[in-house]
């Protein structure tokens, strides 16, 4: 096994380690001395992922209450995060007063901001009407998918659940992939970009659509970076890959876990057991150092 | 005449094959009904042929929540948790392809003759 293989294999039990970028290549610590990471006074942020806020099957009786633990998590963290990300799945098939939920919960994290994509639980129903009418706002032409500079890093938001391609995958469309050519154009290769989505914008397993169609366009656009992060969520577990500059991470659920690919019938909720759930659930933290080209990933589960 | 007979008989045998093979059963001489089971992710059967008038219930057996939506707008479910049911009655002829918005690689198509 080559290293990238070894790499890739131990992102399946990678939790707890951080993973660090530093021009391509990989290293890890362990989390005793992820804290000197952020010594300089740099930045932190999080990533909270697939809440499910209405759920209630049997894979976790009480999301509400591991939404909260991951707050709790969150907001006990040595240094507070700059922002948060939420890469979608807010709610668990847009059930009634579940956005209304996530977002008082969520008033409880100590940040500055929490940003969002939707996942296709937070659009099915109305083709993201609600969404965009409660987080549209500030994004490119309403329709969900932005980007922000913070402390030099260019921060992009796609959306990639508005619409199904015929082969079942996540979708970004010509428009947004328009967008997003325009709005990197003018970047100096060495900006470090962080891209943040719902549905893997890698190749994770197809057959679940656990892909994303035409996201090679826009990865295309981003390979002359030298340091480019994507954050998804959606299959509700940890898996990286490195492309190149290109690191991808998924996220895990505060909800409930899902099975690996092709381990299962279908991507539903796992049931594990109780004493389990919390090692499976959890949030993401990443460090950025000014001058260095890495981003600490560090995968936080809620026990 | 027995050319049309035959076609008659034909189409009868034809018919009585589909409600065997496919069984849309007419209840009570009205509404042709029939039932499509949401399994394991999958539309169950996978295709199915129905006559104009049919009345198709999806009916879902996962304990993940799933939807019956149509790819060109016809017809869309909410989301169906399980147990739950969503029907439709085709009126139209047509094949109508139909995905889970919740899960968008489940895959199926209607046939309404």
């Amino acid at each position: 096994m080559d290293r990238r293989g070894f790499l890739e294999c131990m992102a399946w039990v990678g939790t707890g380690v951080v993973w660090t970028s530093a021009g391509g290549v990989l290293s890890s610590r362990t989390l005793a001395h992820a804290g000197e990471a952020s010594a300089g006074g740099d930045f932190s942020f999080v990533q909270i992922s697939d809440t499910h806020i209405g759920f209630t099957g049997e894979a976790n009786k009480d999301v509400t209450r591991t939404l909260q633990e991951a707050i709790i998590a969150v907001n006990a963290l040595p240094t507070p995060p700059a922002f948060v990300l939420h890469t979608g799945d807010l709610t668990h098939a847009q059930k009634p007063g579940a956005f209304d939920a996530v977002a008082e919960l969520l008033k409880t994290v100590r940040t500055e901001r929490v940003f969002y994509v939707p996942g296709e639980n937070d659009v099915f129903l109305d083709g993201g009407k609600e969404y965009l009418g409660r987080y549209g706002k500030g994004t490119a032409g309403g329709r969900g998918w932005q980007s922000f500079d913070y402390r030099g890093v260019r921060f992009i938001g796609l959306v990639n659940v508005l619409t199904y391609k015929a082969d079942g995958l996540g979708s970004l469309g010509p428009e947004q992939l328009e967008w997003l050519e325009d709005d990197v154009r003018a970047l100096p290769s060495s900006t470090p970009v962080v891209v943040f989505g719902h549905v893997p914008l890698w190749a994770v397993y197809p057959a679940w659509g656990w892909a994303t169609g035409d996201s090679e366009r826009a990865l295309g656009y981003l390979r002359r970076f030298g340091s480019v992060t994507v954050l998804n969520g959606h299959i509700h577990q940890i898996m990286q890959k490195i492309e190149g500059g290109i690191t991808f991470h998924t996220a895990m659920s505060t909800a409930f876990p899902q099975p690996a690919p092709g381990t299962a019938p279908g991507p539903g909720p796992m049931k594990v057991p109780q004493d389990r759930l919390r090692r499976v659930l959890g949030l993401r933290e990443v460090t950025y150092v000014q001058g260095r080209s890495a981003l600490a990933v560090v995968d936080r589960p809620l026990a | 005449m027995k050319t049309r007979l035959l076609a008659g008989v034909a189409l009868a045998a034809l018919l009585a094959l589909t409600a065997s093979l496919r069984a849309p059963r007419p209840s009570d001489g009205a509404t042709p009904e029939t039932r499509i089971g949401i399994e394991h992710f999958t539309f169950l059967p996978p295709a199915m042929t129905v006559q104009a008038g049919t009345k198709v219930t999806w009916v879902n057996r996962d304990e993940e929540t799933h939807t019956v939506t149509s790819a060109a707008g016809a017809f869309a479910s909410p989301a169906l948790e399980k147990g739950e049911t969503f029907s439709y009655t085709f009126t139209a002829p047509g094949a109508y392809s139909y995905l889970c918005a919740l899960h968008p690689y489940m895959k199926s198509t209607l046939t309404v003759q």
